[in-house]
């Protein structure tokens, strides 16, 4: 096979494996809008927010450490040698469960029935809010995310696709990020949870009632309070696995919380109410996007892949505005 | 309750004039547009943190700086451009001496408004390259080097370890897609005109957090080394893509802004052997650390909680505060006063000498090149080292000496667009009297 179609290949396999980290972070969108008509602008910085907490809780940092040795003059920093890695993940999760009842309690309580902007101007501000609370609780320093999720190049890959170039060319054998194939099958895993969830469980349908109307989910009984605490911390446990996955290949840092700018043309393109439509969207955004800049970049001066990645979903929006898998939108007058 | 309210009131403007209280005039003024929050904070906090501590090791060992105690304000920029500019109009009026921007699209629009307010600006290894032109940019200062400087300086590397011959030889360009990131490619392509290498232009969109379109490429074309003009997220990224493809780290090679230790501990093991071109030193074998350690940190007086000291970013920060501390003092004795004004410490900064015993008495031998700063040559001798990450020891460590740029391409460079600025501002080059 000739090289060319081989390099080809491989840009498709990697713009797949990049397709669904930015559909990691797409879902906890998904999830949200679905469920509230709420766009979450602070999605992004709940999987900082989640992986900082994960960090502190893994190396025992003591959360607002800055914070007590600057009112008491003390000189805090570790509780110890922290804890294993699946107790600090439960414990984040419940940081996030935390986060999310305490934001219906504050916050969200008194945005029933506001206009969507109202929700999404909330969002912004919760943004915000929540970068500093997370700079003030664990520190701007940059952390190391391990988890004990391997990574770095397969070598079995490599060697297997060795052969496959003619004779005589120049062919290093295929590349892929052994980091990026877990995050597939944990996206996919995801998936398939969240779909079992809303399609078969009593709380999953109660989400889709509220989902579709929140006046008459809410006169057959469902607690719009309690579906609004649900639906935060199931996208608090979506941003925690973006926060893991992103976190493992860049080191937990401030930069992390702008990986939703990699989520947005993939929920132009798959639709705000889709779970199955973020994962395709991620699909093809991650393909387009390097193949573009695979076979055109190089000759506009590169650097393609964040304005292509806009251009692909506008392209999308023109022939399908509700999204690949978006509900359309009939309202009569 | 209208009582309880007007001193609430009066309460809140207290505070408020106490927390926007300006230094004393007697005061040396050297206000901080840092930026501890954002993507950038890490970075910035060390810088800041160094900084910082220098001046209060020079209040508390000697009582200031010719006895008069210097201030540094900070006002937070979060790398922030807009918000760099107005922190520069809320704090000039402080008596400022002289202003570290920290941003190369900040000093971009400071440079016009220092040179108004008769401030100068000290951008050490960033902004504007061509300002090493002290003809044309009277009030910016880029000593001890520039942008050109290190592409030169790393590509002298290149060629000692090619043993003096790059023909044919395919060096990749991993660089931020910013004013900043293209700096290095003018001098690259002169270079490359020169010694007969094929120059591989890789552009990275802000943030960076995805890169795997550059390293494939670079995996299919296996370029013999890779330079990196990153910043932030981008240079962890980098480092680990070219881990993970396995490049040799010793043939990868950054600027001075992709050479901390923020960049590199995120990668671990993958990281060993990456190099960095610095134009000052590494690691706490100084004595002036001593002293930091005794008047600074033990007495609960650094700026962070002193687990920055001797950091890559910190000790650079010390050394803009060494060499801001040294002009300020050239001007005191210039002018034969103790409470100079911020045209007073241009002058002192455009005569600035530093001599390697000066550095020794600083407690800083070795540290740093000579410096000899004059009205025609603001961007310093461009001598730079470069320095090697040891994974397992989590240390940079300075495997060259500080050797000079090529200044038969850099220099006719300076000339050229410094002259295109003055024209495009209609500015006539100062005589400077030699």
């Amino acid at each position: 096979m000739s090289p060319v179609i081989l390099n080809a290949l491989e840009v498709i396999l990697n713009g797949l494996m990049a397709g669904v980290m930015y559909a990691l972070v797409a879902l906890g969108f998904v999830l949200i809008y679905k469920a509230s008509g709420i766009f979450n602008y602070a999605q992004g910085v709940m999987a900082l927010f989640a992986a900082l907490t994960l960090v502190g809780f893994q190396t025992g940092q003591i959360p607002f450490a800055h914070l007590i040795n600057a009112i008491f003059g003390t000189k805090l920093h570790h509780w110890g040698d922290g804890m294993n890695t699946f107790l600090a993940i439960i414990l984040t999760m419940l940081v996030m469960i935390l986060f999310a009842w305490l934001l219906e309690k504050i916050v969200l309580k008194h945005m029933v029935n506001q206009a969507p902007i109202i929700l999404f101007m909330t969002t912004i501000g919760l943004a915000y809010f929540m970068e500093g609370f997370g700079d003030l609780m664990w520190g701007a320093d940059i952390k190391t995310m391990d988890v004990g999720l391997p990574s770095g190049g397969s070598f079995w890959l490599e060697d297997f696709t060795r052969g496959w170039a003619a004779e005589g060319t120049e062919y290093y054998g295929m590349y892929i990020d052994v980091l990026d194939v877990w995050a597939a099958g944990i996206a996919i895993l995801l998936v398939i949870a969240l779909t079992l969830f809303s399609q078969y469980t009593k709380t999953g349908r109660a989400l889709r009632a509220v989902a579709d109307d929140h006046q008459a989910a809410l006169t057959v009984g469902i607690s719009l309070r309690s579906i609004w605490i649900i639906v935060w911390s199931l996208a608090g446990f979506v941003a925690l696995v973006a926060g893991i996955m992103w976190g493992s290949k860049s080191g937990v840092q401030f930069s992390l919380s702008l990986i939703a700018l990699k989520a947005l043309p993939v929920l132009i393109l798959g639709g705000f109410t889709s779970i199955p439509g973020a994962i395709i969207g991620g699909l093809i955004i991650g393909v387009g996007e390097k193949l573009f800049e695979y076979s055109i970049g190089s000759m506009i001066g590169g650097a393609t892949e964040n304005w292509f990645a806009y251009v692909l979903a506008l392209a999308f929006l023109m022939f399908r505005p509700q999204g690949l898998f978006g509900e359309k939108i009939i309202e009569r007058v | 309750m209208k009582v309880k309210l007007k001193s609430i009131s009066a309460a809140v403007v207290a505070a408020t004039i106490m927390a926007t209280a300006v230094p004393a005039m007697a005061d040396l003024t050297f206000p901080m547009l840092s930026y501890r929050t954002g993507p950038y904070g890490p970075n910035g906090t060390e810088f800041a943190d160094g900084y910082a501590d220098y001046f209060t090791l020079l209040n508390e060992r000697d009582g200031g700086i010719g006895g008069v105690k210097a201030v540094t304000p900070e006002c937070e920029t979060a790398y922030n451009t807009q918000k760099g500019v107005e922190c520069y109009e809320s704090t000039k009026g402080q008596g400022a001496l002289v202003y570290q921007p920290l941003s190369t699209g900040i000093t971009y629009q400071l440079i016009p408004k220092v040179t108004a307010d008769d401030i100068p600006m000290h951008t050490m290894g960033y902004g504007r390259t061509s300002a090493a032109n002290g003809k044309v940019f009277s009030h910016v200062f880029n000593y001890p080097g520039t942008y050109w400087d290190a592409a030169s300086v790393i590509m002298k590397h290149v060629s000692d370890m090619e043993k003096g011959d790059l023909k044919g030889k395919n060096i990749a360009l991993v660089y931020h897609n910013s004013a900043y990131g293209k700096e290095p490619i003018r001098t690259l392509e002169e270079l490359a005109k020169r010694d007969g290498f094929k120059l591989t232009l890789l552009p990275v969109d802000h943030p960076g957090q995805e890169q795997k379109s550059q390293w494939l490429q670079i995996r299919r074309e296996r370029p013999d080394y890779v330079l990196m003009y990153g910043w932030g997220v981008m240079n962890q990224v980098a480092i680990k893509e070219a881990g993970n493809i396995r490049f040799p780290m010793d043939k990868f090679i950054g600027i001075w802004w992709s050479g901390s230790e923020n960049d590199v501990l995120p990668s671990g093991d993958k990281a060993n052997g990456y190099k960095a071109v610095t134009f000052h030193g590494v690691g706490t074998d100084y004595p002036i650390f001593d002293d930091i350690k005794k008047y600074v940190a033990d007495t609960g007086k650094a700026a962070g909680d002193g687990s920055n000291i001797g950091t890559a970013l910190y000790n650079r920060g010390m050394y803009a505060a060494v060499l801001a501390a040294e002009a300020a003092a050239n001007a005191q004795k210039m002018f034969n006063t103790k409470e100079i004004t911020s045209g007073q410490m241009r002058d002192g900064m455009e005569s600035l000498k530093v001599d390697n015993a000066r550095m020794e008495a600083l407690g800083l031998k070795g540290f740093a090149p000579e410096i000899n700063v004059t009205c025609e040559n603001h961007g310093g001798p461009g001598l730079a080292a470069i320095q090697q990450w040891d994974a397992k020891t989590k240390t940079w460590s300075l495997i060259t000496d500080f050797v000079a740029s090529d200044r038969d391409i850099i220099d006719p460079l300076i000339a050229e667009d410094s002259a295109a600025y003055a024209k495009e501002n209609k500015l006539t080059e100062r005589e400077c009297k030699s």
